[in-house]
This record gives structure tokens, C-alpha cells and sequence, in this order.
């Protein structure tokens, strides 16, 4: 008896998915959408698979290993990697000290002339320019930055440097005022309507409550910028990316090998840093 | 002492008051952590901008605030001729479309790849969720623009490198995010099933996908609008898209064609900004 209740509800669960209706005609209708932009894209899958693209992919992959590990070379990479590490590090100091006077200068809960009403037309406006300023920094992407720069300052890690200086400071300084204005405002609010300065409201109101939220953002931008400074060497702008570049271009695969295990080996250790960093101070 | 009745404990004592008259703690003593993280962060930046040598000098010159000047002096007017429009548009729309195909193809690949990196059930061995968790992993850690560099070899020159490169580095970010969803979903749909005998397959099907479905088109969103923003520079080592004509003009110095490239991808980035700022107001409305 039991046996056969239990073979019924085997047999009755269904064989078959029962929206496979919805899914095949979403799934359909997503192809048709992504069909132009395959077209647009030159998507043609095969040329991977040509002889000729196979023989130099082949060539080149082969050549990966083993990696290059020549002793000068790898002093070089070390070089290079710090390199690295040094203009996300100097490009952070001076994104910090291009994010901090903005930030003081467009968050809005440091108003005073907010606390009763409308905030005054001058201080409105300042504070509405700051926060455009601040957005037309950051929507240039860093890359193009350093494109600019690498043209004015020569090949180099100054552009770097200051690539990631304008784009993080436009980034810190927006995420700074919305960390700022997320909070509690009571104590700052009490602070500046019985007269206290605005930088007594900000160093006894605002960044007590913010301040573990603030360091830790500011770590994991440092972590961001030292990926995007791997990136900027290969428009030129110095470090490991710079090298990586022009393997790339000698098609020498046992050095791109090394340089890519370093970059991997770099990420995850600053990764794990900031992680553990977040962890103490957050 | 979990255990023990509240009336054999010995009262709490209280905090020991400091005096009025102590002075505050000091500001370093060699057991305060936070102390020597900061001294070793200020030595990372001392001897960050000690090594690098940064040509401040040049920078600040008087000769480089003229360069500076007369670079964007030549920015203007951009070259706003119909047939170099037409040019851009076309590379806008490219962008557009390799953002678009590689985070559908990640998608795709991503789904693929977190079955495998993820314990789908309490009873599931899950021999593979380490390595393929290692492989999302290394996907993820080489940036989009690396991986344009390694796959223009294969590829060739233009958007579909760099379609590739989207799609690879995508494929590691979502596949982990994928994994963690299907990892997080309610079992009890998925177990029900599992107890009556239905294959993995069908669970997978019938039970997780419409759970974790909304979340993972969020995540897909999210990313899409992450890479249109990456697929406009991407074209600087030659992987298609508006980064490509960038790169083209401002080498060959055509600066009023590279002002008008510019434009069009501050456009684009402002758009996505706005249009995401939008949506995200409407959804939490």
C-alpha cells in the first residue's frame, strides 16, 4: 500500500519543467535582441579556431612555460612591483588631500544656515558646484586621465600618479559626504545650534560615528587603485603593466607568465591586507 | 559557567572609575595596534613617493603649464564634421554592444560555472567547488584590460577581443556571486524534491533557478552597467569600441577628433550614471 502511494507521487512528479514555455520564449527572444550585437561586435567565434590563429595562440601559450625566472628578470619584476604599489600609494595621498577640503567643503550637514529653514542661496550654490566638481573627476575614467597626462608629463609614473589622484579624489569625495550625511545628525546638529564651530561639529559629531566606515572605504580604495595601477601601465604610465605591455608585444610568454603570477600573487595580497586592516579598525 | 544558577555567581564588580586626576592614556605605547599600523602606513608613503622620483618639478614648470595649455587650447573646436560623427556613433554603438555581449555570454558562463563552485545541499560533496572557485578566482583577479591584451593575440584586433576580454573577467566576478547566491537560497523547495528521487538536474531547474532568479539579473544588471563604463577605454590597447578611436587620435595628435571622442564618452559614462541613479531611486521608491 505504502509502496504504491509512493511509486504514484514518483510517477506524478512532473518529467518535464513545467515553464519551459516562458523560459524557451525568453530565451528565444533574448538571441533574436543579441543578434545585432553580435554583428556589431564582429563576434565570429571561429576565427578562434582558425589554423593560423591556433598555431600563434598555440605558439604563444606554449610559450608560458616555463616561466621566466632568469634572476635579473625577476629583480626586475620585483622593481616593478613595487613601482606599483607605490603610485596607487602616492596617488591615494594625493586623491586624499584633493577629497578632504571638498568633502568639508559639500556636505550638507555642516550647514548653518540650513538648521532654520532652506540653506542660503551662496552656500547652496558652492556646495551644488563642489558636488559637480566632484562627479566630472570621477566619470573620467582613470585611463584616459593618464592618457592626457603620459602626452604633458612624458612616459612615466607622474602620470600615473596623478591619473589616480583626480579620479580617487572625485570618487573619495562623493562617497565621503554621502558616508558623512548617512549618519545620525542629532549630535551634530545639537553641536552647531549651540554655537559650536563647524569643525567642532565635524570632530565631535559627524566623524566619531563615520570614522571606522571612512578608513575602511578609504583601505578598499587603496586596494582598487593598486588593480587600476596594473592597468595604467599600459598606456605608459610606469610599473608591472608597463612591462607586461611590451612582453605582450614581444610575444615573450614565459615573462608575461612570471608578471601575471606576480599580479595575482599582489592582488590577493593586498586583498588580504586590507581585509584584515577593515577588520581591525571597521 | 554557562550552566551554573544566578545565585552562586559573586555579584558583578564595577568598572574601576579612573581617577580625575589621570592624565589621559598615551598617544603611543608599544602595545597599541593601531599605532603601529599607522607607522607603517606612513612609511609606505614616505617611501612610496621617495622611490618613485615624481617629476613635480617639470610638472609644476612654467614651460609645463604651457604645454598643458596649448594640449587643451588644441582640444578646441571639436571636430564636429557629419562623417566623423557618424565615426563616433558607430564606436558608441560598439561599446554599447560589446558591453552588452560579454555580459550576456558572462552571464551564461558564470551560471555554468557556479553549479560547480557551490555545495548545493547539506548531503553534496562538492568536489569541486574548491578549484573551480580558484579558477573564478584567477579569472577575476586579472583585469579586463589585461585580458584584452592576451586575447588580441587570439583574436585579433578589434571589439571581439575585446567582447572576449569582457566576458572572461565578467565570467570570474559572476560566477562568484552566482555561487554564493545558489550557496545562500532556502533549501527546503530543493530538498522536498531531493527526498522524492528527482535527478539534480530538474532540482537545479525546478527548485533554485526561480529563487535565486531575480538575484542573479540584478547582479547582471549591476555588472552590465560596470562594463559599459570598462568598455569605453578598453579600446586603448586596441580591443574596439570608442577607447580604440581615442587611442587612434590622440596618437596620431588629431586633438580635435580626440575632444569630440572624449565628449561622446563622458556622455556615455554621464548617461549610465544617471539612467542607474534613476532606476535605483525608482526601485527602492
Amino acid at each position: 500500500m505504502a509502496s504504491a502511494s509512493l511509486r504514484r507521487i514518483a510517477t506524478t512528479a512532473p518529467s518535464h519543467d513545467p515553464a519551459w514555455l516562458g523560459r524557451i520564449a525568453w530565451l528565444s527572444l533574448g538571441l533574436v535582441l543579441l543578434w545585432p550585437l553580435g554583428v556589431a561586435t564582429e563576434f565570429r567565434p571561429w576565427i578562434l579556431v582558425e589554423p593560423d590563429s591556433l598555431r600563434v595562440t598555440g605558439r604563444f601559450l606554449s610559450s608560458f612555460l616555463p616561466p621566466a625566472m632568469a634572476p635579473e628578470f625577476l629583480a626586475l619584476v620585483a622593481r616593478e612591483a613595487w613601482r606599483t604599489v607605490a603610485i596607487a600609494t602616492a596617488g591615494m595621498v594625493l586623491a586624499l588631500a584633493i577629497a578632504l577640503p571638498l568633502t568639508l567643503l559639500s556636505v550638507r550637514a555642516l550647514s548653518i544656515s540650513a538648521l532654520s529653514g532652506r540653506m542660503a542661496r551662496g552656500p547652496f550654490w558652492l556646495r551644488q558646484a563642489v558636488r559637480w566638481l566632484l562627479i566630472v573627476l570621477r566619470s573620467v575614467p582613470e585611463l584616459v586621465w593618464a592618457l592626457v597626462f603620459v602626452r604633458v608629463v612624458g612616459l612615466g609614473p607622474t602620470a600615473g600618479v596623478l591619473a589616480i589622484a583626480l579620479t580617487y579624489g572625485g570618487m573619495l569625495g562623493k562617497v565621503y559626504a554621502e558616508i558623512l550625511e548617512s549618519g545620525e545628525l542629532h549630535a551634530t546638529e545639537t553641536l552647531l545650534r549651540n554655537g559650536s564651530s563647524r569643525l567642532q561639529a565635524l570632530g565631535f559629531g559627524l566623524l566619531p560615528q563615520n570614522a571606522a566606515e571612512l578608513t575602511s572605504y578609504t583601505v578598499y580604495r587603496w586596494e582598487c587603485a593598486i588593480r587600476s595601477s596594473v592597468v595604467l601601465g599600459f598606456v605608459g604610465a610606469g610599473g608591472l603593466g608597463q612591462q607586461m605591455d611590451s612582453a605582450m608585444k614581444m610575444f615573450n610568454g614565459g615573462e608575461v607568465a612570471t608578471m601575471l603570477l606576480v599580479f595575482v600573487a599582489l592582488v590577493a595580497l593586498a586583498d588580504r591586507i586590507s581585509a584584515g586592516l577593515r577588520r581591525v579598525l571597521g | 559557567m554557562t550552566g551554573t544558577p544566578q545565585a552562586l555567581q559573586p555579584a558583578p564588580q564595577p568598572a574601576p572609575q579612573p581617577a580625575p586626576h589621570q592624565l589621559p592614556p598615551p598617544l603611543f605605547t608599544a602595545r597599541c595596534r593601531v599605532c603601529w599600523y599607522l607607522a607603517a602606513l606612513l612609511a609606505l608613503v614616505i617611501a612610496s613617493f621617495w622611490s618613485l622620483n615624481l617629476q613635480w618639478g617639470q610638472f609644476f614648470s612654467l614651460d609645463a603649464a604651457r604645454s598643458m595649455g596649448r594640449f587643451l587650447g588644441e582640444f578646441f573646436p571639436p571636430d564636429t564634421s557629419p562623417d566623423f560623427l557618424r565615426r563616433v556613433g558607430v564606436g558608441l554603438v560598439e561599446t554599447l554592444a560589446m558591453s552588452a555581449l560579454g555580459t550576456a555570454l558572462a552571464a551564461v558562463a558564470g551560471l555554468a560555472l557556479s553549479l560547480p563552485a557551490s555545495r548545493l545541499h547539506a548531503g553534496d560533496r562538492a568536489w569541486a567547488r574548491a578549484p573551480t572557485r580558484a579558477l573564478l578566482n584567477v579569472l577575476r583577479a586579472v583585469p579586463e584590460l589585461v585580458w584584452a591584451g592576451l586575447l588580441l593575440i587570439a583574436a585579433g584586433l578589434g571589439p571581439f577581443a575585446g567582447t572576449l576580454a569582457l566576458a572572461v573577467h565578467t565570467t570570474g566576478v559572476l560566477g562568484r556571486l552566482f555561487a554564493e547566491t545558489l550557496e545562500n537560497a532556502a533549501p527546503g523547495p530543493g530538498d522536498a524534491l531531493r527526498t522524492q528521487g528527482v535527478g539534480k538536474g530538474r532540482v537545479f531547474l525546478y527548485a533554485s533557478l526561480p529563487q535565486v532568479l531575480p538575484q542573479l539579473l540584478s547582479y547582471t544588471l549591476y555588472r552590465w552597467e560596470n562594463n559599459i563604463r570598462a568598455a569605453a577605454v578598453l579600446g586603448v590597447v586596441g580591443a574596439g569600441g570608442l577607447g580604440q578611436l581615442l587611442a587612434f587620435h590622440m596618437g596620431l595628435f588629431h586633438m580635435a577628433k580626440t575632444a569630440t571622442v572624449l565628449g561622446a564618452m563622458l556622455l556615455l559614462v554621464a548617461l549610465v550614471d544617471a539612467l542607474s541613479y534613476a532606476s535605483r531611486r525608482w526601485l527602492v521608491k
